[in-house]
């Protein structure tokens, strides 16, 4: 069908019959798109399943687990997990999540698959580029999990890999090669991510159709191009800090480990350098780097709420300057994350005041959900519960923040559990809800079948209130001064004596339980897949141009016809109108336009 | 935002601006704040290292950058020259001047590689160097480095362009587009050649 009339230039390749070439090495942003989420579950379970190593350990500090010898030789010698294994699970765990689970299936996979449909496109700007990123995030993944295998396994020095931890290679058993390969891998994910970055930009300015002003773009579209923007401006400082950092490993510079340094009782041969550069860069890509994994969840969300409360988005310009704002605010708050390292309490203040003012887009956003909700004719399918169950868990990590933003409150919070209850709050199960709303609504366009609703729910009810066991109790021990990245409590009193190790055998529980849950979701997915119930053109009744074609869509989308946009994004309920629906494809006086 | 509220038009192109273009110049932002974070690395081990190293005489090492200076800015005339005759049509014309600027940048590498070999042989790696602050080599070789895996991979990039657009393969814009990359990696050295080199001669 490609060779029919197409305007659109650059992207005017015929559809392949092969398998390698349909299947493996596509250019089709649709397979491209499958191809990021897949990895995306992979990459879930392995993070899923290290961090139940994780809580298992906390609880069960002595317990004898004979596979994981044989899974970690040096790490578990007869069975016992090492206080050094424990930490090289928590940096897998941080670095697989935020970058392959996070970055990657909101972003490039439901981007991939929906951004070029939403905007009337037959595919991509570049979909070589395309391609290319996919692959290379692939070859990333790989090299990350190789860290696992190499002597000394697995890097300790979190996702964050604060120096002069991450830079010499004798601060311990994980710091050898496997430090070494993960930044590889970092780099390797930089470098994909620019490449996917400038093809989004390009795409959503360039391949928009007919009538498709930059105002009457869904929200998923908006959130993805400025996640895109702020992906393309800070992978390019990580990939600098990384050049650096490894250039600290391998060529025996100094810019990040200062002089006089004693590791093992050796005094090293590194003068000259500071960690907190480490810190200034690492923050400067890291800070956005939350934003790129909530954004794209805030805008399924939007489009969820708006489809099944059956109503216009509330307030639509103001959601676009929201997501603007909170984009560029984002690049001007990396100092929050060093309050405690070392900061003139005046850039301190400074740092403090963006933070607090971040707050503002984001409660306009929720308040603009709530709007949006408020009078609907709600339909409670199960991705509308994942969509309202991300709002609840954005105010509750919102608000956390709130507390975090302001030095003296985060003098004392730093380093304990309150932080790891906030971040995972907000960025992981939150963004996680978005996915699993994108998954639930985006499913029938994706593989032409429904998922089944009961499982989904019952889905939804087990993680919802599963997620707030295993993490609210979390905020209370950073309250009473939990330290994080203790691999057990053995030992340290006023933790042992005080109740905490009840409080995280509660929550090992509430996390089996909720990992538990998941087999629900990974069992509909597959089912679904080959047994689901055939999914008509349009199953939600929604009015965005990926509905207008078929489930799932063919090979240059649209057929080689150019839809023609005469409507806002999210036309529900129009007085007048024939459905309570208007598409964005109906012709123009269906009913008055405008949000 | 001036599509806000009338039509839009669609199509390839809005606001005037080619797919491939628009993407150069996106790669270009990116590698701009690459370099950016590594300039504001170097000045920022600098300013906390208060007895940084002045070595750089006037002979060999301020002229010999200044000439490499000389051969990167004449290759940005050359690209300008290569840019405007492709636009005219004028595919062996362009893919000559395209020679030219290749002939800039590989002149820029070869004088470099000399230089390096040069301070090599005066014992300045990036661990040591004669004159105490190890951090002096490792900053000069990262960003020199750097900057000279980006003219090579000009130059690679560029033979591509010539070959190809003088064969009747690609577009102008291929040749527009080629250009920025070049612009851009000869704009990276006017920050490299006073933050590095000048700043760093030594005083008489």
């Amino acid at each position: 069908m490609a060779e029919q009339a197409h305007t659109h230039e650059a992207h005017a390749h015929a559809a392949p019959t092969g398998f390698i070439r349909k299947y493996i090495f596509s250019l089709d942003h649709k397979i491209i798109g499958l191809q990021y989420y897949f990895l995306a579950v992979v990459a879930v379970i392995v993070g899923m399943f290290l961090s139940l190593l994780m809580r298992w350990h906390l609880v069960w500090p002595t317990a004898k687990i004979g596979w994981l010898e044989t899974l970690f030789p040096a790490g578990a010698a007869g069975g016992v997990m090492t206080p050094e294994l424990y930490l090289s699970l928590m940096t897998m765990h941080g670095t697989i999540m935020v970058f392959f689970v996070l970055t990657t299936a909101p972003q490039s996979g439901f981007g991939n698959y929906v951004l070029p449909i939403q905007i009337g496109a037959a595919d991509m700007a570049f979909p070589v580029l395309n391609m290319l990123s996919f692959w290379i995030t692939f070859l990333s993944f790989v090299v990350m999990i190789a860290a696992f295998f190499v002597t000394g396994g697995a890097p300790l020095s979190g996702w964050t890999a604060y120096p002069p931890l991450s830079a010499l290679t004798e601060t311990g058993p994980g710091q050898q090669s496997g430090q070494t390969l993960w930044i590889l891998s970092l780099a390797l994910f930089s470098a994909a991510s620019l490449l996917g970055a400038l093809n989004f930009i390009t795409t959503t300015l360039d391949l928009r159709t007919k009538g498709l002003s930059l105002m009457r773009m869904p929200l998923t579209c908006w959130t993805w191009f400025i996640t895109a923007i702020l992906g393309l401006l800070a992978f390019a400082v990580l990939l600098a800090g990384g050049v650096l950092l490894i250039m600290d490993r391998v060529a025996g510079t100094s810019f990040f480990v200062p002089g006089g340094l004693v590791v093992s009782d050796k005094v090293i041969n590194h003068s000259g350098g500071s960690p907190l550069l480490w810190q200034h860069l690492f923050w400067f890509f890291g800070h956005p780097e939350v934003y790129i994994a909530i954004l794209p969840g805030m805008g399924v969300v939007s489009q969820v709420l708006s489809t099944f409360s059956r109503k216009p988005i509330f307030g639509y310009r103001a959601m676009v300057f929201a997501i603007i704002a909170i984009g560029a605010l984002g690049f001007g708050v990396w100092g929050h994350h060093m309050f405690i390292s070392g900061m003139s309490p005046y850039s301190a203040m400074a740092f403090s005041v963006l933070t607090m003012s971040i707050g503002v887009p984001s409660a306009i956003k929720t308040f603009n959900w709530i709007g949006t909700l408020w009078g609907g004719k709600i339909r409670f399918t199960s991705a509308m519960m994942f969509a309202i169950g991300f709002v609840s868990l954005f105010v509750t990590g919102g608000l956390s923040g709130i507390f975090l933003g302001q030095p003296p409150v985060d003098l004392f919070f730093h380093d304990t559990y309150f932080v790891v209850a906030h971040f995972h709050m907000i960025m992981g199960v939150a963004s996680i809800f978005g996915m699993f709303a994108g998954t639930y609504y985006w499913f029938p366009k994706m593989f032409g079948r429904m998922m089944n609703e009961g499982l989904g729910k019952l889905h939804f009810w087990i993680t919802f209130v599963g997620v707030y066991a295993i993490f609210t109790p979390m905020h209370y021990l950073g309250l009473f001064g939990h330290p994080r990245r203790y691999s057990e409590i053995t030992g340290v009193n006023y933790l042992a004596k005080s109740g905490a190790g009840e409080i995280h055998l509660f929550m090992t529980i509430a996390a089996l339980i909720t990992v538990g849950a998941q087999l629900l979701f990974f069992f509909n997915l597959f089912w679904s897949l080959f047994k689901g119930k055939k999914a008509p053109v349009n199953p939600w009744e929604s009015t965005t141009l990926e509905w207008t074609v078929p489930s799932p869509p063919p090979h240059d989308n649209f057929g080689g016809y150019e839809p023609v946009v005469n409507h806002g994004p999210y036309e529900y309920s129009v007085p007048g109108a024939p459905k309570d629906y208007v598409m964005q494809s109906d012709p123009a006086g269906v009913a008055a336009t405008g949000h | 935002m001036a599509d806000v509220t009338t039509g839009w038009g669609g199509g390839a192109a809005p606001y005037a601006v080619n797919s491939k273009k628009l993407g150069m110049w996106l790669f270009v932002i990116s590698d701009a704040l690459t370099f950016s974070a590594l300039l504001v690395a170097y000045s920022y081990v600098r300013m906390s290292n208060p007895n940084w190293p002045m070595p750089f005489e006037m002979d060999p090492a301020i002229i010999g950058a200044t000439i490499m200076t000389f051969c990167l800015l004449s290759s940005s005339v050359t690209m300008v020259m290569a840019v405007s005759a492709a636009h005219r049509g004028l595919r062996a014309t362009a893919a000559k001047w395209i020679l030219a600027t290749m002939a800039g940048g590989l002149a820029f590498v070869v004088l470099h590689t000399r230089e390096w070999l040069h301070l090599i042989h005066e014992g300045v790696t990036p661990f040591q160097n004669p004159w105490g602050v190890p951090l002096f080599g490792a900053t000069f070789f990262t960003l020199t480095g750097l900057h000279m895996t980006h003219v090579i991979c000009g130059v690679v990039y560029l033979s591509v362009i010539a070959f190809g657009f003088g064969r009747g393969k690609f577009q102008s814009i291929d040749v527009e587009v080629s250009g920025l990359y070049w612009h851009f990696v000869d704009l990276v050295w006017m920050f490299i050649f006073p933050l590095v080199y000048l700043m760093s001669n030594k005083m008489p």
